[in-house]
């Protein structure tokens, strides 16, 4: 097999790719769905969400003040329409996930909980203890296993999309156990490969989070969108990057300095440890400047401290959090405070998509937070994620098969062979052909994460940026001689590296780029040499398109419905 | 404890180079809180990048990087090099699988046997999606324990039934089964315990054990298996004693 035909294409087997193969296989029994992932889809990043999926499920909740949460929280840069759409559907998704087996926390009354969580101003995160990502990726894949038009292609790496006379036709991909390249030729393409948090230094992602979809689409012309906006969570441990969920300030918990102080008094007194993540992460590099935090092998940190919670709730509600503090840092959090920094978590950014997943390439979709629809503007509310994933992979799918079942024909071949052929001679001739020499992939690869970590962290400005830029492209070329000491072609992990590592690099141009262009500080994105919000200039979406030198930046407008931007104020 | 070294003993077998599978030996600097994880990511990125292995969420969570580290099933990322090593750490693939690169084990007949006890709520009615069905909280806690399996397959790894029968369902897609089958919102206990009882099902473990020794999310699959057991026996004796009776 070095080509295989299917009505849809989705690459990527998390929450969002899940979601839409499932709901294109409920349409019709004859569509085929094939669903290509480069690890078993069990082992998607979307395992490792924690703290909850928000959804309006009660009376004292609405619609309305879901939509302003989430707006607010983007500082206005989400698109109004987006989220109204965005949130009249999340509580169907979270009865869908009900139904199908997703082992949600329940009340006393038998309904699905629901727990408080950052910058939302009700209880509105439903939750299944704090392994709702492990538990939603689960049920969706095990659910997934019913439908007989679901073909998977585990542990298959995806190369390159196949245009065909401006439209999408496919993939190029590389079947890891073979070692060879096929072609998936599908009517319809959905790109759902989740973020890229790998591109920076500290992070709550997985190694597999490298932008490979971004860059896919980056590369075949479509903009990424608002690429600047960069999420970091402040509850990271040190060290290792590994994610403590937002819920265990949601169930209670406190973030204190080293003197003891529940120190969001002085930032955010209003919302104290449940206010968004922007504000909380710049708060503690706040905190580590004034010198106020705790010292560690790892550098500075706060304490989260839950010790007040109780060993009940913190077994009952946080398990995986004492777990992972036991393993990791070795000390129970029921007796001790954890110790926490900010690390990169999450791109609001992403491929340029409107509601239904639809990119600038016709027959090219993109869903999850590999995509930008945006309801996240310029920073995310915390369980609004695995939501946007559930709401959007299922109309995301709906559409794909709509446009799927009006092309009649499959796509030519000509089209899939000749990406072949290009893709074996850049791949298996070129870069497997270079010898291991001076420049290495992990030589680069650290060096882009800790440029990115030093550079378009949390607080950035314009020397920085735009030595990041410069350096990036530097980057670049040198990556242009990293060879290889694996010449195998069965399971070859350092070639997938490599091919990683060039997306990276285009991911991580166009975040520097928009970041360097957008000059203003906006949710997420601060510049200390442009500390205000600049409505005139810079309520509107960043594009950057990919040209062979830096990425061009262009601009378009935001959505605003009903909600007139306002200082952002808690 | 910085400034010393550990010796990593891995396994390696490459297809493409023909060859049995054979240790190599690799010196790497060693920190009191590194797990074997990283002495193989210091390893792939330092000394030699041939070396393959699945990894991603480091906070055992995704299942990917078992390995039987001196001897035992383990995952890679939650084990620390302290608790193991004895001059040299041991890494060898999962065993029982089939190997198709150094680590990199073959876990597709996992896949169908995990499908073959759908995995799945069943029920005739599909359900108003205005609403969810309610359950209690003691209803969730009748399943919680099962519902937490990882799929990393270190119980397939641990089990001689396995090694020795292929076939054999195993415990990962024994207590999968189970969770389906204890949850409040399931029809379809019937065709799980009619799949399990037959000779590649629950009756072919002997009770060793050692797969809920080695699990590390405290899944219990050996006691999920003697509960199957118990309900594929009792579900038998109801078909034979009332002919047409339902299945629960």
């Amino acid at each position: 097999m070095d080509r295989t035909a299917h009505d849809i294409v989705i690459v990527g087997g998390g929450a969002a790719g899940l979601r839409a193969a499932i709901a294109a296989a409920e349409t019709d029994p004859d569509l085929s769905i094939a669903v290509v992932s480069k690890v078993y889809p069990m082992r998607s990043h979307t395992v490792s969400a924690e703290g909850g999926t928000a959804a309006v499920l009660r009376d004292y909740d609405s619609l309305e003040l879901h939509a302003l949460d989430t707006i607010k929280g983007s500082d206005f840069l989400a698109d109004q329409d987006a989220v109204e759409f965005f949130v009249a559907r999340c509580p169907k998704e979270i009865i869908q996930l009900e139904h199908w087996g997703c082992p949600w926390s329940r009340d006393p009354d038998g309904r699905v909980s629901q727990r408080a969580f950052g910058g939302m101003s009700v209880k509105r995160t439903a939750f299944a203890a704090d392994k709702v990502g492990f538990h939603i990726l689960h049920t969706l894949f095990q659910t997934s296993m019913k439908f007989e038009n679901i073909h998977r292609f585990d542990e298959f790496f995806v190369t390159s999309l196949v245009v065909d006379g401006g439209v999408c036709a496919g993939v190029t991909a590389i079947d890891l156990r073979g070692g060879r390249l096929v072609a998936i030729v599908g009517k319809a393409t959905i790109l759902a490969t989740g973020g890229c948090g790998r591109v920076y230094e500290f992070t709550t992602n997985g190694f597999i989070k490298t932008g490979d979809g971004m860059a896919l689409a980056y590369r075949a012309g479509v903009p990424l969108k608002d690429m600047e906006m960069v999420q970091f969570h402040p509850t990271c441990l040190p060290g290792t990057g590994i994610l403590i969920t937002e819920a265990a300030r949601g169930e209670g918990g406190y973030l204190i300095n080293k003197d003891g102080e529940r120190y969001m008094e002085r930032y955010l007194p209003s919302k104290m440890e449940l206010g968004p993540r922007d504000i909380l992460s710049r708060s503690m590099i706040e905190e580590i400047k004034a010198g106020r935090a705790f010292e560690g092998p790892y550098g500075p940190y706060l304490g989260l401290d839950l010790r007040h919670l109780g060993a009940s709730t913190i077994d009952k509600k946080l398990p995986m959090v004492r777990e992972l503090a036991e393993k990791y840092m070795g000390l129970d959090p029921i007796h001790e405070p954890i110790p926490v920094r900010p690390g990169q978590h999450y791109m609001m950014g992403g491929v340029s998509t409107n509601s239904t997943g639809e990119t600038s390439l016709p027959g090219l979709y993109a869903v999850g937070e590999t995509a930008c629809v945006s309801i996240n503007g310029a920073n995310r509310l915390g369980s609004n994620s695995l939501s946007e994933c559930l709401v959007f992979g299922e109309w995301c799918g709906l559409a794909a098969a709509q446009h799927a079942k009006q092309r009649v024909a499959y796509p030519r071949g000509t089209a899939a062979r000749e990406a072949l052929r290009k893709e074996e001679t850049r791949i298996f001739d070129g870069l497997m052909g270079r010898e291991r020499g001076k420049e290495t992939l992990a030589g680069v690869r650290v060096e882009m994460q800790q440029l990115m970590e030093r550079d378009v962290g949390i607080f950035r400005d314009e020397a920085g940026l735009s030595d990041a830029c410069g350096k990036l492209a530097k980057l670049r070329d040198r990556f242009g001689s990293v060879g290889l000491a694996d010449k195998d072609r069965v399971f070859n992990t350092e070639m997938t590296g490599v091919l990683e590592l060039d997306f990276m690099l285009d991911v991580a141009a166009s975040i520097s780029n928009s970041a360097l262009n957008r000059r203003e500080s906006r949710g997420a994105h601060s510049r200390t040499d442009f500390p205000a919000r600049d409505d005139v200039n810079y309520l509107k979406h960043t594009l950057a398109y990919r040209t062979d030198g830096m990425p061009r930046i262009d601009y378009s407008p935001v959505k605003i419905t009903k909600w007139q931007p306002v200082e952002r104020k808690y | 404890m910085a400034g010393r070294d550990v010796v990593f003993r891995v396994k390696r077998y490459r297809p493409e180079s023909g060859g049995k599978p054979a240790y190599q030996e690799y010196r790497i600097p060693y920190r009191d809180d590194m797990v074997v994880l990283d002495g193989l990511n210091y390893i792939k990125d330092y000394i030699d990048p041939t070396l393959t292995y699945r990894w991603s969420c480091r906070m055992g969570i995704c299942g990917s990087c078992g390995a039987n580290v001196n001897g035992t099933p383990r995952l890679t990322c939650g084990t620390y090099i302290r608790d193991v090593h004895k001059g040299t750490v041991t890494v060898d693939p999962l065993a029982n699988f089939p190997i198709l690169k150094d680590l990199v084990v073959d876990f597709d007949d996992f896949l169908t046997k995990l499908a073959s006890v759908t995995p799945y709520i069943v029920r005739e009615e599909s359900g108003d999606l205005s609403k969810e069905f309610l359950q209690y909280p003691e209803d969730v806690e009748a399943y919680r324990q099962q519902s937490l399996c990882i799929n990393c397959m270190l119980c397939y790894a641990a089990c001689p039934v396995f090694g020795g029968s292929p076939g054999f369902v195993g415990p990962a897609a024994s207590a999968l089964a189970l969770r389906y089958i204890r949850d409040t919102r399931d029809e379809g206990a019937d065709e799980r315990l009619a799949r399990l009882n037959t000779k590649s099902g629950v009756w072919e473990c002997t009770f060793v054990g050692e797969c809920s020794v080695v699990c590390p999310k405290n899944v219990d699959p050996a006691a999920a298996i003697q509960t199957l057991k118990v309900l594929a026996t009792t579900r038998h004796m109801r078909r034979l004693l009332m002919p047409g009776a339902a299945s629960r």
